[in-house]
C-alpha cells in the first residue's frame, strides 16, 4: 500500500484551461473520518477540483497534499489509496458487471479480488445481474456498480462527483449508510452533488465553489439549501 | 513482473471486448481487402500486375487500416472516459501503453494473416519465397507504425478532431517506417530476391522500432497527465 494519510490540504490551488480559470487559489483541507460536500453550479470548477484532487491533473499553481505528500512524491503508491466516482462511469459496456469489477480489482492489486468482486456487487444489489453486461444496465445499476468499482481497493481518500446521478429511493439510502460506514473507517471523504435534501445531515461540512473560487457557507441552524443559497447570493 | 500483469491484464480485457463484438477486426479486415481488390482494379492490366505495385499496395493496406484499428482501439477507452481509470490505477503507466501496443498488433497481425495471401493472389507476387524475411519485415513496419499510432491515438483521445488529427500526425512520422517496409518487401518481390537488401531494411525497421519505443515509453505518462 501507498504512503498513510489523513488529511487532504488544497493549498492555493489555481488550475488554468488557457485564458479560462477554473480554479482560483482554492485552499481547505478535509480529514480524516469525514465527508465533506462540495457544492456549486455547474461550470463552478467542482469537476476540476476533484481530478486535480485525484492526481488526473496537475494545478497551474499551488499544490495539493496527501498528508506530508504531494501527488508527484506519491507516484502509484498515492494513487492506490485514492478512490474516484467521476461523471463518467468508468466502466466499459461490453463487459459484464463481474467482469468490470474483477479487472478492476485486479488492476489495483486487490489480494482476493473474487472475494472483494462479489462483496461488491452484493453491496451494489446486482449479484442477480453479475454476468449481464453493463450496456444493458439502467443509468441508477451503473452509478451503483460505479460506486463500488471505485470503492473496490478500500481508498483513503474517496472522491464522488455526483455519487446520487440517477439513484432511486432505496438506492440514495443505501449510498448514504455508505458514506456513514466509510466516515467510521476514517475515511477522508469529498463528494460534489446538487442534491442538497439527500446529504443533509450526512455531510460534517461543505464548502461552496462559484467561478472557480471558493465561498463561505455561513454557519447556522438553517437547512443546507438555504444556507447555500445564502452563500451564492453573496 | 508488475509491470507484466499490468499488460496481460488490459490486453486480456482489450482482446475480451474484441472477440465478443469482433467490431475492429471486421471493419479493419473490410478496409483492407477494400483497398487491395480497389488498387487490383487499377494496377493489374490483363492479368498482369504492374512491376513493383504489391509491395507498395500490402503497406498502404495495413498502414490504412492499422489508422482505422488505432481510432477504434481508443474510441473504446473515450466511452466512460475508461483510459482515466486506467491512468489512476496504482500501476506503471507505460504498462498501458504496451498492452495498447500488443493489442493493436494482434489485430494488425490478423489483418495482415488475410491480406498477404489476398496480395500474392491478385498480383501473382511471390510473398511466400522468402517467408521468414517477409514475416520479420511485416513485424518490424507493423511494431514500428504501431508503436507511434498507440502513443498518437491516446494522446488524441480527447481531441474533437482526433480522427482527421491521428493520420495527419501519424503519417509523416511514420513515413520512413513505411518506406523501409515498402523497399524491403520490394527487394523480396524482384525477380531473383534480394534477401541482402532486405535484410537491410530490415535492420533500419528495428532502429526505428527501438527508437520509436524508447520515445513512446518516456513520454506517455507526461503526455496522457493533464
Amino acid at each position: 500500500m501507498g504512503p498513510p494519510f489523513d488529511s487532504l490540504t488544497f493549498a492555493d490551488v489555481t488550475r488554468s484551461f488557457g485564458r479560462r480559470r477554473a480554479l482560483h487559489r482554492v485552499s481547505f483541507t478535509c480529514h480524516a473520518g469525514e465527508i465533506v460536500a462540495l457544492l456549486g453550479p455547474n461550470g463552478a470548477g467542482k469537476s476540476t477540483l476533484l481530478s486535480v484532487a485525484a492526481t488526473l491533473m496537475t494545478p497551474t499553481s499551488g499544490e495539493v497534499r496527501y498528508g506530508q505528500h504531494t501527488a508527484a512524491g506519491g507516484g502509484a503508491a498515492l494513487r492506490a489509496r485514492i478512490g474516484l466516482l467521476a461523471h463518467d462511469l468508468y466502466l466499459y459496456p461490453e463487459l459484464s458487471a463481474a467482469e468490470n469489477l474483477t479487472f478492476f480489482a485486479r488492476l489495483q492489486g486487490v489480494r482476493d479480488p473474487a472475494r472483494a468482486v462479489d462483496e461488491a456487487l452484493v453491496r451494489a444489489g446486482l449479484s442477480d445481474r453479475r454476468n449481464d453486461a453493463v450496456a444493458g444496465f439502467s443509468r441508477g445499476m451503473r452509478q451503483r456498480l460505479a460506486t463500488e468499482r471505485a470503492l473496490l481497493h478500500g481508498p483513503q481518500l474517496v472522491l464522488l462527483d455526483e455519487p446520487f446521478t440517477g439513484l432511486d429511493d432505496s438506492s440514495t439510502s443505501a449510498l448514504k449508510s455508505r458514506l456513514q460506514t466509510l466516515r467510521a473507517a476514517g475515511r477522508i471523504v469529498l463528494l460534489t452533488t446538487h442534491d442538497l435534501e439527500a446529504i443533509e445531515g450526512v455531510i460534517d461540512r461543505a464548502v461552496v465553489l462559484s467561478a472557480g473560487r471558493l465561498l463561505i457557507l455561513p454557519e447556522g441552524t438553517a437547512g443546507l439549501r438555504e444556507r447555500y443559497r445564502r452563500a451564492s447570493a453573496v | 513482473m508488475r509491470f507484466l500483469h499490468t499488460v496481460l491484464l488490459v490486453l486480456e480485457k482489450d482482446l475480451r471486448i474484441e472477440v465478443r463484438s469482433m467490431e475492429i477486426f471486421y471493419t479493419t479486415v473490410f478496409f483492407a481487402v477494400a483497398c487491395v481488390l480497389v488498387f487490383s482494379f487499377g494496377f493489374v492490366r490483363e492479368g498482369e500486375p504492374i512491376e513493383g505495385a504489391a509491395a507498395g499496395i500490402l503497406w498502404i493496406a495495413i498502414a490504412f487500416s492499422g489508422t482505422l484499428a488505432l481510432g477504434r482501439t481508443f474510441e473504446r477507452e473515450r466511452h466512460g472516459d475508461t483510459l482515466r481509470a486506467l491512468m489512476m490505477a496504482p500501476v506503471d503507466r507505460p504498462a498501458l501503453y504496451v498492452a495498447k501496443l500488443l493489442g493493436v498488433l494482434v489485430l494488425l497481425a490478423a489483418v495482415e494473416a488475410v491480406v498477404v495471401p489476398l496480395i500474392a493472389l491478385m498480383f501473382q507476387a511471390p510473398l511466400f519465397a522468402e517467408p521468414l524475411m517477409l514475416g520479420g519485415l511485416l513485424f518490424a513496419g507493423t511494431v514500428g507504425f504501431a508503436a507511434v499510432g498507440t502513443l498518437f491515438a491516446a494522446m488524441l483521445v480527447r481531441a474533437r478532431s482526433r480522427d482527421v488529427l491521428l493520420p495527419v500526425l501519424l503519417y509523416p512520422i511514420t513515413v520512413p517506417v513505411i518506406i523501409a517496409g515498402v523497399r524491403g518487401t520490394a527487394a523480396l518481390l524482384q525477380g531473383e530476391p534480394d534477401v541482402g537488401m532486405a535484410r537491410a531494411w530490415l535492420s533500419m525497421l528495428v532502429f526505428f522500432d527501438v527508437v520509436f519505443i524508447t520515445l513512446a515509453l518516456w513520454t506517455f505518462e507526461p503526455l496522457m497527465t493533464d
